[in-house]
């Protein structure tokens, strides 16, 4: 099993100033990841506002170098490979359709600029290509002059994806693509992703928040909580036996189309993530509805086990205990 | 007994470069004193210009005309805007999506809410300031006093999205309208959400009018259910009943197109709706939905009856449609 | 294979966006009033030598003060009057518009070129470009542009080019203010970072995808830049600072005139009234052009 995307120990911070006067704060987008991504597999990247997924994104994309770590495509790490060369093997999509096509361009040059980018063809050859490819996605040679404006949501997001398949990347890095469209329109562009993958061969990172399509299109699933991913496992494992106090509050929250059954209490509070000032210990633990006694003060460290990758201590069987007590600080009855 | 709210033929029509928009054709439904209608479709079907003409927000380019609208017993179709106005706020109160935008961000959260509550009830600050205190420990913000003084940026979305019902709250209205209230939430705070709404409707007898695209949230919050689709309702039951069997192909394409962890089977292709909305310029004859569905023919472009089975109702040509709907 | 997205029937099939444009510009008055009038000082200027009835340096002190047409001693050999050395003022009017005209486009060019690079820059690299770039624009905006004028006037004496350099050499700050924002806005959207992601280079980026969207406000600062330079110009050269005589600019024809401002009061009136229209013209166009290309917003 050939290993694509790799990264390693990737951490990115960065300097907030509130005016030139003001002390500068560190902001930390993303904090020591460790990810690899395999040929073929659809990796699932799972979290909510200020998990870190789009900073960790363009870093994948070689667009934000890490403040600490690496990045390997192939083996080859991405510092010392040329724009180029990453553009040629990885693409992304992006979630708004409406902001993510250049409105003063026509559809087919928008899809034909990563060929010319990258010089191949002449102008009549990089026409038909990207013509060729707007048929793929399920649009029509007519759609090929016309501006994104005269687009609907769905049809502008299948020309993102065509812009990003047209030079042929092994890799595509999907941020959110489907979130931003109606649901009806979603389900085609899933079909369609679907049956891309296929035909193509093609890997995904697929970044969303809605479990539920990970669920339906992701191999295996990473969730983040503040720049850190949480729990790492095979998607069938994640979903039957959702293990982190956050992911089970995650799939918890997914409020299914079955009536009856209300909304449930995912018992999290109201404390929000905060990049800014993230919270000693574990990342997670203001909200987490089973604290133990080392979750406050103590990062936890990542254990693979037969279920995955955990990051949580309460999974963490190797470590030596102060106190020998994992039960949630309510069920111990000792105080701080 | 009564409706608390009840519309018979709404149309709502905006004018455009392009030429006279039918943004809401002829919709009509009740909501009864206490309980949670949900208006469900997708963007683009006339559900939020539905809230909007209800409150009586409508931009200047939109023409409002109803067979039948009433609020409380009284009507609202004719009524000057002064009385509107003091509707607004007071006995029907409206939540927005977007908290930051909904939200003054040159004022502090206890002056907006104060504002609202002197201005329909002519009270003194004092007791103005006392029940915005009772209202924000009502929705879960704690410690309420220091909240007050607070400028919305310094709160999260979901904390905005609570204010916002506490200030929707604080004349004591019967009748909540939100337009899709969670979806610019996290999927975590929707669920927190989402229970306060279910909670306050428990606890002080708001009926909620729900705008959503989202069918999971009108399962898990609805009693009734009405879909909408290109400015019509096109079916309309309990959330049970709909849920249970949908009648409208429209409906059924949506539902087919939603894939549920544990029972979509993953990795295959999910049902879904062919072709896009059709442009509600101009004129608009027989069935919207006749160029996406499997089983338009000719009759469809004609007068779309409404059928009905108990509660549930729905505008169909076709009585029965085949269970194995061609995808 | 994947399903088609066309609907065969319902779709959209209104005016097209090209046609939806014109139609925008043919209705805004102020747009068609602007340019006509613009399009009718052009025209002035570039035939002046075939228009202008008379040579507007010659003199004849035979026929001085004479006045315009619709007064009791007016002539039509003289349809504007003439000035106190005995010049035709229709012709002096005439050959002055290539005068502000000239300034206006100079200036808006040389301005527009510093102004547009700069805001460019410091808006799409951020940081310690920006931090660079918002410091001269300081330190410009602290300068006062008559004073510099005055200065540089006392140095090297007064001429057209002299006007010109001063004047583009320093009203490039709105420029750059308003690029920096508008291509901050840009540069934060998808498709900049698709286009980084194809591999493209920085200068591509920067012309392919961020230029031609923030080109509307650049036009619309271009215009008010360019009403403002023939402004300054005029007034440079009533104090004197700016063009010479015997060159029949504006300015200098109202300075000119001052003197004689009671009893011949067209002499001031005319050229004052030709300044007024051209600016009115171009500020029209400038807001008409703004209006008229205003995003046609979502789908």
């Amino acid at each position: 099993m050939t290993t694509l995307l790799e990264a390693r120990g990737v951490s990115r911070t960065f300097t907030v100033s509130r005016g030139m006067f003001a002390k500068k704060r560190l902001l930390h987008a993303v904090s020591d990841v460790n990810l690899h991504i395999a040929k073929g597999e659809v990796l699932g990247l799972v979290g909510e506002s200020g998990s870190g997924k789009s900073t960790l994104a363009k870093m994948l994309l070689g667009l934000l170098p890490p403040t600490r770590g690496s990045i390997h495509l192939g083996g080859v790490d991405v510092a010392g490979m040329s724009r180029l060369d990453m553009a040629r093997r990885i693409q992304p999509v992006f979630q708004d359709p409406y902001s993510s096509l250049n409105p003063r361009k026509r559809v087919v040059s928008i899809v034909s600029l990563p060929l010319a980018v990258q010089g191949i063809g002449s102008a009549e050859e990089r026409r038909e290509k990207a013509i060729a490819m707007l048929s793929r996605v399920g649009l029509a040679r007519r759609h090929a002059d016309l501006y994104p404006n005269e687009l609907s949501g769905g049809q502008r997001q299948r020309v993102a994806i065509a812009r990003a398949l047209v030079v042929e990347p092994e890799l595509v890095l999907l941020d959110e693509p489907t979130s931003a469209l109606d649901v009806s329109v979603q389900s085609q562009i899933l079909n369609l992703l679907l049956d891309l993958r296929g035909d193509l061969g093609l890997t995904y990172v697929f970044i969303s928040h809605n479990l539920a399509v990970i669920e339906h299109i992701a191999t295996r699933v990473a969730v983040m909580y503040l720049g850190r991913i949480v729990e790492q496992s095979e998607r069938d494992a994640l979903f039957r036996v959702p293990r982190h106090p956050y992911t089970r509050a995650l799939l918890d929250s997914v409020l299914t189309p079955e009536p009856g059954l209300g909304v449930p209490d995912t018992g999290l509070g109201l404390a929000m993530p905060n990049p800014l000032d993230p919270p000693p210990g574990c990342v997670f633990h203001p909200r987490c509805s089973e604290l133990g006694h080392r979750c406050r003060t103590e990062l936890p460290r990542t254990v693979q086990d037969a279920g995955g990758l955990m990051a949580c201590h309460l999974y963490d069987g190797g470590v030596a205990r102060q106190h020998d007590c994992l039960s949630p600080l309510a069920a111990c009855g000792e105080r701080e | 007994m009564a409706p608390l709210l009840s519309v018979s033929g709404l149309t709502v029509d905006l004018a455009t470069p392009r030429g006279t928009l039918h943004a809401v054709r002829d919709i009509s439904f009740d909501i009864n004193a206490g309980e949670t209608l949900c208006l469900v479709g997708e963007s683009g079907c006339g559900k939020s210009m539905t809230a909007l003409a209800l409150m009586g927000l409508l931009p200047n380019s939109a023409t409002r005309r109803a067979r039948h609208l009433a609020f409380e017993g009284g009507d609202l179709a004719n009524v000057t805007p002064r009385k509107l106005a003091s509707l607004r706020g007071n006995r029907m109160a409206m939540i927005f999506q977007e908290p930051m935008t909904a939200l003054n961000p040159a004022y502090t959260i206890g002056d907006q809410l104060i504002e609202v509550h002197r201005r329909h009830k002519g009270s003194t600050y004092a007791a103005a300031r006392e029940r915005a205190i009772e209202l924000l420990e009502k929705v879960g913000i704690t410690p309420a006093g220091e909240r007050l003084g607070q400028f919305p940026h310094q709160l999260s979305g979901g904390l905005r999205q609570r204010v916002m019902i506490a200030m929707a709250l604080m004349c004591g209205p019967t009748l909540l309208i939100a337009d899709e209230p969670t979806t610019a939430l996290d999927v975590t705070i929707q669920a927190q959400t989402l229970r306060l709404l279910i909670d306050i409707q428990r606890d002080l007898g708001v009926a909620i009018l729900l705008i959503t695209h989202d069918l999971g949230v009108v399962a898990r919050v609805a009693q009734r259910v009405a879909v909408m689709y290109a400015g019509e309702i096109v079916e309309s039951a309990t959330a049970a009943s709909l849920f249970r069997k949908p009648r409208h192909p429209y409906t059924r394409g949506l539902m087919a197109s939603i894939p549920i962890p544990g029972r979509t089977p993953p990795g295959e292709r999910l049902g879904s709706i062919p072709g896009i909305v059709p442009s509600l310029i101009g004129e608009v004859r027989g069935c919207a939905f006749r160029d996406r569905c499997a089983f338009a023919f000719a009759p469809c472009a004609e007068t779309v009856p409404w059928r009905a089975d108990n509660e549930h109702g729905w505008r169909c040509t076709l009585p029965e449609v085949p269970a194995e709907a061609a995808a | 294979m994947t399903e088609s997205y066309a609907p065969p029937l319902l779709e959209v099939v209104g005016p097209t966006s090209g046609a939806l444009l014109r139609r925008r510009i043919f209705t805004h008055k102020g747009l068609l009033i602007g340019s006509t009038l613009l399009t009718i000082v052009l025209l002035l200027a570039l035939l002046a030598p075939l228009i202008a009835p008379h040579d507007p340096y010659a003199q004849d002190l035979t026929q001085r003060m004479i006045p315009p047409l619709w007064s009791e001693k007016g002539t039509w050999a003289h349809v504007l009057g003439t000035d106190n050395l005995g010049r035709d003022y229709l012709s002096r009017v005439i050959y002055g518009a290539r005068i502000s005209l000239l300034i206006g486009f100079a200036v808006m060019v040389i301005s527009g070129l510093i102004g547009a690079a700069l805001g460019l820059a410091a808006g799409y690299f951020g940081g310690r470009t920006d931090m660079v770039v918002t410091f001269f624009i300081t330190i410009r905006l602290a300068m006062p542009v008559i004073l510099v004028a005055l200065a540089v006037v006392a140095m090297v004496g007064g001429s057209l080019w002299v006007v010109v350099l001063v004047l583009g050499l320093l009203k490039w700050d709105r420029f750059a203010v308003v690029m920096r924002a508008a291509t901050q806005q840009v540069r934060s959207l998808d498709y900049v970072t698709a286009a980084a992601a194809t591999g493209a280079s920085t200068p591509r980026i920067i012309v392919g995808e961020v230029l031609p969207n923030v080109l509307p406000q650049l036009i619309v600062v271009a215009s008010v830049e360019a009403a403002s330079a023939i402004l300054l110009e005029a007034a440079l050269s009533f104090l004197g600072l700016g063009v010479q005589p015997p060159l029949p600019s504006w300015g200098l024809m109202i300075a000119e005139a001052k003197a004689y401002m009671f009893f011949s009061f067209w002499l001031i009136a005319i050229p004052g009234t030709a300044l007024a229209l051209l600016v009115l013209a171009i500020n029209m166009v400038g807001d008409g052009i703004r209006d008229v290309s205003a995003p046609s917003g979502r789908g």
